[in-house]
């Protein structure tokens, strides 16, 4: 794996839901090494810890990386105040990515709230093979709806408050879609619900995970995430590295 | 252009930054940067006997000025370190030091036995390991604590032996001249400081484990301040650490004792900080016209 520092000019910045940013930013040779569902690490002037950020675009063309990512902190509040023509210290590509496999096949994308972003790259690929089902609390919160349809998915939303779209989880929503493969990210009730869901009907499933993280790159062993091995034997893998995208047979739900 | 070869209890590092344990695994990750001959060294990830799974999640939390951590010493166990890990190690043109944390002396001292007999230029005793109930701090506290653990690891261990250094504890300099007289070859402080964050919704620390260790450019006065206490009771080579995030927090631990420094928290926010501190103080150095590194070693003036 190869990793790149490198400051990356901010081209294009807008707030489509109070607290949620859209940057697209020039990163050369990190959008080109770049695969769906990685993320980038970005500097906090003045913060002990890099910010992991998942990337929800690549366009190989301009060598340019969209970030959709909500205000959850100090440091995402500090990322969200730089403008148009500032540079972002990112660190990346890091992480495993989605492994898309064949994309001619049926692709279920499930995304909850800002968990929507890192699987848009990746339903891309699929196109009109894929639906997305993208769960938000209520039509004010929905992000990245059109950028779904543009790139010919069929896109499904369900609310908590019915205000838009399907009325209730996307577990439900997800039922009657066909799939050969689904991908998933989002808060971790939504995920086991996908993962009982992938389980049931018997359908391979990656989910992408979250964890408070340090280096992003392998060496601290801070994100750790609880796995199962093939034997049944359980261990601590790290988002950064083992992840952030994981078969869903391997992850153990705590607590 | 000055030196900065330093020798420490006989091992000659190329230069005076070695990677603190904990913070650069066995050096894979960032030989993806550069070539870990960069460092003067490496404190590879804790070892134990056995391997160990490490501590729930959540690990780390952001803090002013640093961060906390609470692995819990994971790791795959000194003889998978031996075997898999130390022959590429070796290969990689700088000094390689193992850093081991035991539950009982027992422990201690048949890992030191084991790496004697391996090609690792040090032994580091981690007796100062905040995260685990039992894994070295037991150890690190007292004087008695840690001149018995030190003079245990000494009769099984023919590497040169650093004793890595608890700040936890009310007087350093006296804790220093604990290892040495234990038979310590070297000092390497500070550890983590004991710390604790809450998360003021759900009302629950921040880390699984409650508490975990701080590190970070926060931790820098207080390393400084230790080093000189410490500096100013022992004989032996002082190995200075604790929130170095630039070339002149290099400089100052230096002239409070240090010959050698490690750095750590700052490789996640910037991995090319070693490139960047050497090139800092060796420009420090040639402006002050001296012709090594190992000149500022004590030379603070104090009042």
């Amino acid at each position: 794996m190869k990793y790149e520092v490198k400051l990356c000019e901010i081209i294009k910045k807008a707030e489509p839901v109070p607290g949620i940013f859209d940057v697209t930013v020039r990163a050369g040779e990190i959008a080109q090494a770049a695969r769906p569902g990685q993320f980038a690490h970005l500097l906090v002037p003045g913060k002990t810890l890099r910010r992991p950020i998942s990337i929800c675009e690549i366009d190989k063309g301009t060598s340019t990386l969209r970030f959709v990512f909500q205000i959850r902190g100090e440091g995402t509040q500090r990322l969200s105040e730089f403008a148009a023509g500032d540079c972002y210290d990112i660190l990346g590509p890091l992480g495993n990515g989605f492994d898309l496999g064949d994309t001619s096949r049926r692709a279920l994308f499930i995304g909850g709230g800002i968990g929507v972003p890192p699987l848009l790259e990746a339903a891309k690929a699929f196109g009109k093979n894929a639906t997305a089902v993208l769960g938000f609390r209520n039509a004010a919160a929905v992000i990245l709806q059109e950028d779904f349809e543009k790139y010919g998915c069929k896109t499904l939303l369900a609310t908590d408050d019915g205000s838009a779209g399907f009325h209730g989880l996307v577990t439900d929503c997800m039922k009657d879609e066909p799939a050969d493969v689904i991908f998933a990210c989002g808060p971790a009730p939504m995920l086991k619900a996908v993962c009982a869901a992938a389980a049931q009907r018997g359908i391979p499933c990656q989910i992408s995970l979250e964890e408070r993280m340090a280096c992003g790159v392998g060496a601290c062993l801070g994100c750790a995430c609880r796995l199962r091995r093939k034997d049944g034997t359980e261990y601590y893998g790290h988002v950064c590295k083992d992840g952030p995208v994981f078969n869903y047979q391997t992850v153990v739900w705590e607590g | 252009m000055a030196d900065m070869k330093v020798k420490i209890a006989g091992v000659e590092f190329e230069n005076p930054l070695i990677a603190a344990s904990g913070t650069f695994g066995f050096g894979h990750e960032y030989a993806q940067f550069y070539p870990l001959s960069t460092l003067g060294g490496i404190s590879c990830k804790g070892l134990t006997l056995k391997e160990r799974a490490g501590n729930p999640p959540p690990r780390i939390a952001e803090t002013p000025g640093g961060m906390l951590n609470a692995v819990g010493l994971q790791n795959p166990g000194v003889d998978y370190f031996i075997a898999e890990e130390l022959p590429w190690l070796r290969e990689q043109s700088t000094r390689i030091i193992a850093n081991i944390a035991g539950n009982t002396p027992e422990e201690y001292c048949e890992m030191a036995e084991k790496l004697s007999d391996t090609q690792v230029d040090m032994i580091e005793l981690n007796i100062s390991c905040p995260n685990v109930k039992q894994g070295g701090v037991q150890f690190g506290t007292t004087c008695t604590g840690v001149e018995g653990i030190t003079s245990a690891v000494r009769r099984h261990c023919t590497k040169p032996l650093m004793v890595k250094l608890s700040p936890n504890v009310s007087d350093i300099g006296e804790i220093a001249a604990a290892a040495e007289s234990g038979g310590a070859d070297a000092i390497s402080m500070i550890n983590t400081l004991t710390g604790m964050r809450i998360d003021i919704h759900t009302r629950r620390p921040i880390i699984h484990n409650n508490t975990g260790g701080l590190s970070g450019p926060a931790l820098l006065p207080i390393a400084v301040r230790m080093v000189w206490q410490a500096a100013n009771r022992v004989k032996i080579p002082i190995v200075g650490m604790g929130g170095i995030s630039k070339w002149q927090d290099a400089v100052e631990l230096l002239l409070a004792g240090a010959s050698a420094l490690q750095i750590g928290t700052v490789f996640f926010s910037n991995p090319y900080a070693p490139v960047e501190i050497l090139k800092g103080l060796q420009e420090y150095l040639d402006r002050a016209g001296l012709h090594s590194v190992t000149e500022l070693t004590g030379q603070i003036r104090p009042y």
